[in-house]
């Protein structure tokens, strides 16, 4: 017990004091991840509203196996990506196994499940009579599909804070196709999972604490959000 | 057809919902400029009809004409034809913003300056009241409130054709009076084409030119006012007008345009004087609307008048009028002040005379076709 509080005393030390490898790579982490969820969103948003708007066939199919894909287990989306970009796979000729931006291809794979489901459970949400006072008004499709994604915009941002959560805190795809090389693709979850099997309990307990720091405050915002609508 | 010269102009449209014919051919002109009311109960399908003139749902077949053009029934056209008009949808929307991009919205959709959408939507905020209103989230405006962001929303595009669905259902009176003048004045001073639905028609009858009586999706007639109110077509537009004696008879005799028509059920039958054509023999229905009916202690003896005899059956208060059902061998609902009823000391079973005017009886083919 006496060694827990121990560590949490030092880990308490390191964020205070803002110390270095900390710091990097908490940076790191929600640059990684940020830059997963703005790619996502920017591919989830049109492909959401799309969906939405439009009626075809099997619809209802699609949205049920985008809402299946919410839990993907990380390491399976990791294995996935894995493969395609490893020498052998199709993209190996890329060569960006184990960088950044692996991470950021297979983050993006994760979450685009979430941010498509739950954009397009958002713009559900907007009724059909604002749709129909806007066509009245002479918008034209396009604007259209503004105005709704407007109309929805706190539960479109709901959504991309969740998504964004999800790319912050997985450790399967990180892990798997990042590699964890210090200094370049170590992120929260990596470093704190190596820094627990090193029995460095300080520096686990640290990133630990930011992690669950940022979860809150995700929370925080959401639940405003929510409140907003 | 027409087409030329009329701002909207519907030909043979039906539509359906779910295999049930809800607009069952439909034809109808309006006039540029026109202000036309669309009377009929609930479920009579202008909702419906205002709908596919706004070219938010294709007819299931039909045309329509604006302006001249006939409506594709797909194709980028119709959202040209459609800023051209203006719909206020029975239950105001707002978006979830100010109010200020509430109304500035159709025009910035219609790529609109800036400085010529801040100019207009000012100039509107003001016609409707809404002055320093601007910065207002629109959401929490009242149900009046929000009618007039609606209405200002509307105007701002300065439409050819405004479509107004029930614009006052289920507003307070001093809001009612409000959208009403409103309206009229849009009506007065843009010259604006309006159809509006409506199942008031005091309404219909106060801001419109014509009226049209839209029952079960069929136009059973157009007019004025007048016509409408005096002389509906047949029993079921008569009931929707506000007919409510609406008693079988049959003419006996026609003594040039007083006819003479046998109500009531004993074998002699009362006879009513009405002014009409029609000859002997045919069988009618006389209407007579509760409000043209006096009633006397005594009897009015005079030409083309009608003085029946009969017994009250039940006075019933109505605000500042009493009903009176009076028993004259046939049914008759007189609708007298409240005053006169006391004058008359009108009680169940009282004799009173019922005078009505022969101007002021309606007599209409019986089995007329819709
Ligand atoms: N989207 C719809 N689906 C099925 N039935 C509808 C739909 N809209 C209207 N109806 C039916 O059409 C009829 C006419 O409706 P409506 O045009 O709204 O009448 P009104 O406006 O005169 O009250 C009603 O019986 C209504 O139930
Ligand atoms: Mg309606």
């Amino acid at each position: 017990m006496t060694e827990i509080w121990y560590g949490l005393t030092k880990a308490m030390e390191l964020i205070i004091s803002f110390d270095p490898e900390v710091m990097e790579i908490a940076a790191r982490t929600l640059r990684i991840a940020g830059t997963s969820c703005l790619l996502a969103s920017l591919i989830s948003l049109p492909l959401a509203s799309l969906i939405h708007f439009r009626r075809f066939h099997g619809k209802r199919v699609l949205i049920n196996i985008i809402q299946t894909l919410f839990s993907v287990p990380t390491v399976i989306v990791g294995l996935f990506v894995f493969v395609l970009l490893s020498r052998a796979g199709p993209l190996g000729e890329l060569g960006i196994l184990f960088t950044p931006a692996a991470m950021v291809i297979g983050q993006m794979i994760l979450i685009t499940p979430i941010l498509l489901g739950l954009t397009i459970s958002a713009l559900s949400g907007v009724s059909k009579e604002v749709v129909e006072t806007a066509t009245s008004l002479g918008a034209s499709g396009f604007q259209l599909v503004l105005l709704v994604l407007r109309e929805a915009r706190y539960a479109v941002l709901a959504a991309l804070i969740l998504g964004f959560g999800r790319a912050l805190s997985e450790l399967g795809v990180a892990m798997m196709v990042g590699g964890n090389i210090r200094g370049f693709t170590r992120v929260m979850t990596t470093a704190l999972s190596l820094a627990t099997t090193r029995g460095e309990l300080e520096m686990a307990l640290a990133l630990g604490i930011i992690l669950l720091f940022l979860a809150l405050v995700i929370n925080i915002v959401l639940n405003r959000l929510q409140q907003r609508r | 057809m027409n087409s030329l010269s009329s701002m909207i102009e519907v030909a043979d449209l039906t539509h359906s919902y779910g295999g049930k014919e809800i607009l069952k051919g439909l034809n109808l002109s309006i006039a540029r400029g026109e202000v036309f009311a669309l009377i009929g109960p609930t479920g009579a399908g202008k909702t419906t009809l205002l709908r596919i003139i706004d070219l938010l749902e294709t007819p299931g077949s039909g045309e329509i004409y604006f302006d001249g053009i006939c409506v594709p029934r797909s194709g980028k056209q119709r959202l040209e034809i459609r800023r051209r008009m203006s719909f206020i949808h029975q239950k105001p929307q707002v978006f979830n913003s100010s109010v200020y991009d509430n109304v500035a919205c159709g025009l910035r959709w219609r790529g609109e300056e800036r400085d010529r959408i801040a100019e207009k939507v000012d100039g509107i905020l003001e016609t409707v009241g809404l002055e320093g209103y601007d910065s207002r989230d629109a959401r929490t405006l009242s149900g009046g409130e929000a009618q007039r962001v609606a209405l200002a929303r509307a105007l701002v595009l300065e439409p050819e054709v405004l479509l107004l669905d029930e614009p006052t259902a289920n507003l307070d009176p001093v809001s009612t009076a409000k959208i009403e003048h409103l309206i009229g004045d849009v009506a007065r001073r843009h010259n604006t084409t309006m159809i509006m639905a409506t199942h008031d028609m005091a309404q219909g009858q106060q801001l419109a030119d014509r009226i049209g009586v839209l029952i079960d999706g069929t136009l059973l007639q157009t007019g004025n006012a007048t016509d409408i109110f005096r002389s509906p077509r047949n029993e079921e537009v008569a009931h929707f007008v506000g007919m409510e004696n609406i008693i079988e008879g049959v003419v006996v005799a026609n003594n040039e345009g007083i006819a003479t028509v046998s109500v009531g059920s004993n074998p002699d039958g009362i006879g009513i004087q009405a002014v009409s054509n029609y000859p002997a023999r045919q069988e009618v229905y006389a209407c007579i609307r509760p409000e043209d009916i006096t009633l006397a202690p005594m009897m009015h003896r005079s030409s083309a008048r009608n003085s029946l005899q009969g017994r009250v059956a039940r006075v019933a208060s109505n605000g500042p009028l009493s009903r009176v059902q009076i028993d004259c061998g046939f049914r008759l609902v007189a609708l007298v002040t409240r005053v006169s009823a006391e004058e008359l000391n009108l009680q169940e079973g009282s004799e009173v005379y019922a005078d009505f005017k022969a101007t002021a009886v309606h007599i209409m083919e019986r089995n007329a076709s819709r």
